[in-house]
């Protein structure tokens, strides 16, 4: 948008919104809402603070493994359901379902069965995250061009060629788009599976600053959190950015 | 290269009617445009049309033809310069002129009776009264009994005709074409030129055509403008005398069809690499 | 891309070109097919057991259906559905509305888009607790919670399908000398409202979330209530049924949606 002449970038409106946020607080209009230089002020201190250091790293690790564990599996069954008709008729129906399924459901379930601990947090991650890495991986892979697939066994190519350097790297645009919005599920897995078990990692913190109502630190926690997913969505966007040039010309 | 209108009456007109009127409906004067980072896609074009006949704008990709052809439907201003329909000046899209799209431009929610339709719709008509006009075009195009169809379950010529039933709907008394069969196979095509040679006959309207085929333009038209290169100006305007009598082939070989077609094959030539 | 492939359904529909053109008798064998093999391998499971509180599928019906008969069910997704219904419809009405005018005025877009842009990438669930704070528990806050999750996603799809609106529909109506407000009316709504429909999708499948959560995390009502509570005494069966009842039944509404919007907004995509 232009303003007076001037382009003004998009994201600018930020400032003004942190800015609306900051005169709320200071006329304490909204209970949930202290004054923005107050949160800042807790940010400072809460990433300093050694209980904050101790739960990111909790949290960070079991993000870690359940986006890997649904990576792999997340393109493994994208592959199997894109290739196998079978596969896609038996599991496509579930995979779509539990793909727009509210997850959120199934995390008391996971508590009882497999504790109140990190490895219910890591499958929350997991659950979230894998069944649009499977959706958008049969979607690439059904949208490669036979011609490539012939191309390469006219010259000689034997199966482990042909899934390993052919169709891997045909369905690459649209596993990564999978991937990507995998990170953002990931990342809301696992802020849910915290919450809801809420004795280990952020989840620990968010129970302690809303019981003593602490609405500065918990702020703070939130913003930290947002800008994680964000800078998280950021990142597999600048990878998927260096692949498009190759992805534009399949068009 | 000054522009210059050559209004050569055909001596070998065969339906007089075409050539009904030799008044200018549509003048062109001094139109310059400059798109934003200094491209110059116009430069001092000055031209006449005459009611009643169908011109076409020929040159190589990215002369602005199409330009011209927006600008003059209002759809695009001009830097400097007016265009005058009628003696009025042009301020934006009016009734008087209609414009078939490159792309078709159908709504594909819509089916062939209400794409058809659209615009009487957008001017209020009656949904019978209408109905009722866009039926008789549909037939006129040859598209009766595709009325219920979606755009989807077209083929690419038969899309073309529903975006030609639908400028004819409005009943402007110009027609602007742009690049209205590139979009189309080449069957298509020729079939859709023989039935748009038909449809001059019994329609009486103007008709200003943009298109890159130099047989397209030859076998079409009373007047043949030639643009330049960008920044696009008029080079040359050709008056094609064809016996349009005869039957399709005939033409197509007629010896001043083929004299036409390679007179402004050689005045292109140097404008291609 | 994008867009299309973030609905889980689209994606699939753009996996499976094929999908129309076979017969429904055969879809219909293969759904059975595919729904025999779930109950099967969860029934299975559950006999060897794989773990102590992995209620077999057998024993997860009959506890649905005990809950059917004596009410609890019905009670309890009657307590779910109130708000969940009432703010799906202030997300829908807010959401398409903030979207559209996103869309159509940039002074818009530049205040609005961001906003929610971040709080469509962040995890909003972790507001949800503080929502009890300000709003005590009760409707409100189960309303406000809902709206938290469905409207940034119902937003920016409408947003982004008003921006990404056809450019020659547009000019060929200002051709035909129509108005600015039939252009919206007349070309840029309909042409947008499959990607606002499959906004609609998301944002009702994140306001199941928002709904979920907030009756785990703050008021134990309704679906939440009976998950947590046979949780605590152990009654596995009667917690499965109940959560898997809720994914069901939200699985049911996205596709009863799509069905309507095949069927009355755009007909055409139906006879492809």
């Amino acid at each position: 948008m232009t303003l007076f002449g001037y382009r003004v970038p998009m994201m600018s409106s930020l400032i003004l919104w942190c800015l609306i946020w900051e005169i709320v607080g200071r006329l304490e209009l909204v209970l949930l809402f202290p004054p923005f230089s107050g949160v800042l002020a807790a940010l400072v201190e809460l990433v300093q603070s050694p209980k904050f250091l101790a739960a990111t790293w909790t949290t960070l690790t079991t993000f870690c493994i359940g986006m890997a564990l649904a990576i792999v599996c997340g393109i493994a069954l994208g592959v199997l359901m894109g290739r196998v008709k079978a596969a896609e008729n038996l599991l496509g129906m579930w995979v779509n379902v539990f793909a727009s399924a509210p997850l959120s459901a199934l995390v008391p379930v996971l508590m009882i069965l497999f504790g109140m601990g990190a490895k219910t947090i890591v499958v929350s991650v997991f659950l979230f995250a894998i069944w649009i890495i499977a959706l958008d991986t049969q979607a690439g892979v059904k949208h490669i061009t036979p011609s490539l697939i012939d191309m390469a066994r006219s010259f000689g190519a034997g199966r482990r060629d042909v899934y390993a350097k052919i169709i891997l790297w045909a369905a690459l645009p649209e596993i990564l788009a999978g991937i990507r919005l995998g990170f953002i599920r990931g990342v809301k897995g696992v802020v849910i599976g915290q919450l809801l078990v809420s004795i280990i990692g952020y989840g620990e913190l968010f129970e302690l600053y809303s019981r003593s109502f602490l609405m500065e630190e918990f702020w703070a926690l939130t913003i930290v959190l947002f800008a994680f997913a964000l800078l998280v969505a950021e990142l597999v966007g600048m990878l998927e950015k260096r692949i498009e040039y190759y992805a534009g010309v399949r068009q | 290269m000054v522009a210059v209108t050559r209004k050569v009456p055909r001596a070998a007109d065969p339906h007089g009617e075409n050539m009904a009127s030799l008044e200018s409906i549509i003048s062109v004067r001094g139109i310059n445009k400059i798109y934003p980072g200094q491209v110059h896609a116009l430069k001092d074009v000055d031209l006449d049309f005459s009611a009643g006949a169908l011109t076409s704008l020929l040159g190589p990709s990215g002369c602005g033809k199409t330009t011209l052809l927006k600008i003059i439907a209002g759809l695009l201003e001009p830097s400097t310069g007016d265009v005058l329909v009628k003696g009025r000046k042009v301020t934006g899209p009016g009734p008087e002129r209609a414009f078939v799209f490159q792309d078709f431009a159908l709504m594909p929610w819509a089916t062939v009776l209400r794409n058809v339709g659209f615009g009487l719709e957008l001017r209020g008509v009656a949904e019978a009264k209408r109905h009722e006009t866009a039926r008789r075009y549909i037939e006129q195009v040859g598209l009766a009994g595709f009325e219920d169809k979606y755009p989807h379950e077209l083929s690419g010529g038969m899309r073309q005709r529903v975006g030609l039933a639908r400028a004819l709907a409005v009943d402007a008394d110009v027609l602007l074409l742009d690049e209205p069969f590139s979009a189309v196979d080449e069957q298509t095509r020729r079939k859709f030129q023989e039935d748009l040679l038909r449809l001059r006959e019994v329609e009486r309207k103007t008709f200003i055509f943009v298109t890159h085929s130099i047989e397209e333009a030859v076998y079409l038209s009373d007047r043949i403008v030639l643009l330049s290169r960008r920044p696009g100006r008029v080079s040359q305007v050709i008056t094609p005398q064809i016996d349009r009598s005869g039957s399709p082939d005939e033409i197509r070989r007629d010896r001043a069809y083929l004299d036409t077609v390679e007179e402004i094959w050689q005045g292109l030539r140097h404008f291609v690499d | 891309m994008d867009a299309r492939l973030e609905d889980p359904i689209a994606a699939q529909l753009a996996a499976q070109p094929g999908e129309a053109a076979r017969s429904r008798h055969q879809i219909l064998w293969w759904r059975l097919a595919s729904i025999a093999l779930f109950c099967g391998a969860w029934e299975v499971a559950g006999r060897v057991p794989i773990n102590l509180a992995f209620p077999t599928f057998s024993s997860t019906i009959m506890a649905f259906g005990e809950m059917v008969a004596d009410g609890t069910m019905l009670k309890a997704y009657g307590l779910t559905l109130q708000p969940l219904v009432i703010g799906l419809i202030v997300s829908a009405v807010l959401g398409i509305s903030t979207g559209v005018a996103m869309g159509l005025r940039k002074s818009v877009e530049w205040m609005a888009a961001p906003i929610f842009i971040v709080l469509q990438a962040a995890p909003v669930a972790a507001v949800i607790p503080m929502v009890t704070f300000v709003y005590g528990i009760g409707l409100t806050a189960k309303v406000i919670s809902v709206c938290l999750l469905a409207l940034p996603v119902i937003v920016l799809n409408s947003y982004k399908a008003v921006a990404n609106v056809n450019p020659s529909l547009i000019t060929m109506c200002s051709s035909f000398l129509g108005s600015r407000w039939q252009q919206i009316i007349k070309i840029i709504l309909p042409d947008a409202s499959p990607v606002i429909f499959a906004g609609l999708r998301l944002g009702i499948g994140a306001g199941f979330v928002g709904i979920i959560l907030a009756e785990l995390l703050i008021t134990p009502t309704g679906i939440g209530d009976l998950i947590t509570y046979h949780r605590a005494v152990a009654n596995y069966g009667h917690m499965y049924a109940a959560t898997a009842s809720i994914i069901v039944f939200s699985a049911f509404t996205l596709s009863a949606l799509q069905w309507v919007e095949e069927s009355w907004i755009r007909p055409e995509k139906k006879r492809s």
